[in-house]
């Protein structure tokens, strides 16, 4: 239970510090950034390494869960990076 | 023993250094001139992290091809889609990271949970995951036009009501004791209708409310991310996902407020519940201009204003509304592009198609930089928007849109809509801009009528 109360925590702050870092983003980024933390939302794919392979189901869940992840992470980043460099100053 | 908890504290050492990664990169991509950096940044801590965590799994052979399979269809995707499918790809990635935290949490409960605690974060994790997955996938569906259900259809009402069932099925399912003697699967009945509850979430919800729709999916994503980090006990997990919970948030709230409504009702009542008290009495001739006509104005126009809509979009008018820009500017026209929040499909829609067709990003104003200074405008040329400048939104207290912040192009010198037909907007509103004495219409398809205006002009 400590360890959910300190995590609990970690939590929390993280949220907090998100929300003053992008509080005041102008709208043209609002598209990359959406697309930028929908590439960091992949992260689930460090959860997906560390599942269990017990059994066949288990195997499948796990090659399912990082197969998708992996999509999230390479589709999210370059599309964010492709965004980016279209935007000029004058 | 000793040699497994050492690598366990390096992995967490690394953790760390990813996670303050991400907390830099997200910030650089939040500014203009360091994004494109911030963005790198994100992808090194993500290439850390994952690199560290491969070093000690048990099965590296499945997870490498997993993620091989997943990187080849990943960058196929990234790379081929156009810049105007952009939000339906962005609906489309985010569900797949739905998906990954919805197997996660199934895979933990397959495993058996050793504590309440447990039993809850992964039901909540399974949820908010379940919902996000099928959620955006509708969310691509109606943003590619792929899915055309109409909110009063009687398929949209069952699964409307099953979204509401699965959120009833949730609450059982995170008080069922943890017994083996249960006698029904439940579980296998919250899988499904979470499902199909994610669907019903979205699919009432139509079009011109995507911006919100899309940003708090996004937000879910990260959400179900952090709460499987405190499910496996993992700290990056938990800070990179509260990171993009908390930016969709911020994006949601945004949107929401750019259309003066609560997420509440953008949610679960819509446009069309939200009692209508048309006027009738503002209606009466519309004035239309004819392409030449329209083009003798401009050319004597010492300011324009362009405020394009999801209608550009659609007719893929950004390169030629570029060109027509360049040759005012050329003529010694001052031109500006008045960006509302939520012209488009998704949060800045409109800032990536005219970032696209290389126009400078710092011609580009939002509403509060444009209005003030309305009356000096010359000519507004609204493209393919109607509602976000629908002077209802200030003048007439019983519209539905009523204090919605709108680009108040009635306050210029004149107007031109480029329109294909008379048709409401998404809102159903009638716009009483078409009938003031000081709007010309210019009817037909966006990129022809422009098209033509800079053919006149290159005469």
């Amino acid at each position: 239970m400590e360890t959910y109360v300190l995590l609990g925590f970690v939590l929390i702050l993280s949220i907090y510090l998100g929300l003053e870092l992008i509080a005041k983003v102008p709208s043209t980024l609002h598209t990359p950034l959406m697309s930028g933390a929908n590439a960091i939302s992949g992260i689930a794919l460090v959860g997906a390494l560390i599942l269990s392979t017990d059994s066949n189901l288990q195997t499948a869940i796990a090659f399912l869960a990082v197969t998708f992840a992996s999509i999230n992470v390479f589709g999210g980043y370059l599309v964010t990076n492709r965004m980016l460099k279209m935007f000029k100053k004058k | 023993m000793e040699f497994m908890t050492e690598i366990s504290s390096i992995q967490n050492i690394i953790y760390i250094i990813s996670s303050i990664l991400f907390i830099t990169g997200i910030k650089m991509l939040g500014k203009e001139d360091t994004a494109v950096k911030g963005n790198f940044l994100s992808a090194l801590a993500m290439f850390i992290a994952v690199s560290i965590t491969l070093i000690d799994v048990i099965n590296p052979m499945v997870l490498l091809s997993g993620i091989a399979v997943g990187a080849v269809i990943g960058s196929a995707i990234a790379l081929r889609v156009k810049m105007t499918s952009i939000p339906e790809m962005v609906a489309l990635f985010n569900g797949f990271g739905g998906a990954a935290t919805f197997l996660i949490a199934w895979s933990e409960f397959n495993s058996i949970p050793d504590s309440l605690f447990q039993h809850i974060l992964i039901m909540i994790t399974i949820y908010i995951g379940g919902v996000t997955f099928t959620g955006s996938l509708i969310a691509y569906g109606k943003l590619s036009e792929k899915i055309s259900i109409a909110k009063t259809s009687i398929i949209t009402k069952v699964f409307t009501t099953l979204f509401y069932a699965s959120l009833v099925f949730l609450i059982y399912a995170i008080i069922q004791p943890i017994t083996p003697s249960v006698e029904f699967n439940f579980f296998t009945i919250l899988l499904a209708l979470t499902l199909l509850g994610g669907i019903g979430f979205v699919l009432p919800i139509g079009g011109g409310d995507m911006p919100v729709v899309i940003s708090l999916l996004n937000s879910f994503s990260g959400i179900a991310a952090a709460f499987a980090g405190l499910l496996l006990l993992n700290n990056v997990l938990i800070v990179a996902g509260s990171l993009v919970g908390a930016s969709g948030l911020i994006l949601t709230i945004i949107m929401a407020k750019a259309m003066n409504r609560s997420i509440n009702n953008i949610l679960f009542v819509g446009y069309a519940s939200s009692s209508s008290s048309t006027s009738s009495e503002e209606q009466g001739e519309v004035s239309p201009i004819s392409v030449s006509d329209a083009y003798l104005i401009l050319e004597s126009a010492s300011s324009v204003l362009i405020i394009p809509g999801y209608g550009m979009a659609v007719a893929q008018a950004q390169h030629v509304v570029r060109e027509l820009g360049e040759l005012l500017e050329e003529n010694g026209t001052e031109v500006k592009y008045g960006i509302h929040p939520v012209a488009g499909r998704m949060p800045g829609h409109m800032n990536v198609l005219l970032a696209e067709a290389n126009v400078p990003y710092d011609v580009l104003a939002e509403p509060d930089d444009v209005n003030p200074t309305m009356d000096v405008v010359d000519v507004a040329v609204v493209i393919g928007a109607n509602d976000v400048v629908n002077p209802s939104a200030t003048e007439e207290p019983g519209s539905p849109i009523y204090g919605m912040p709108i680009i108040e192009v009635h306050n210029a010198k004149t107007v031109f809509v480029l329109k294909r037909s008379m048709s409401s907007g998404f809102a159903g509103v009638q716009n009483p801009l078409f009938f003031k004495q000081n709007t010309r219409m210019l009817f037909g398809d966006a990129k022809e009528s422009i098209g033509g205006l800079v053919s006149e002009f290159k005469e």
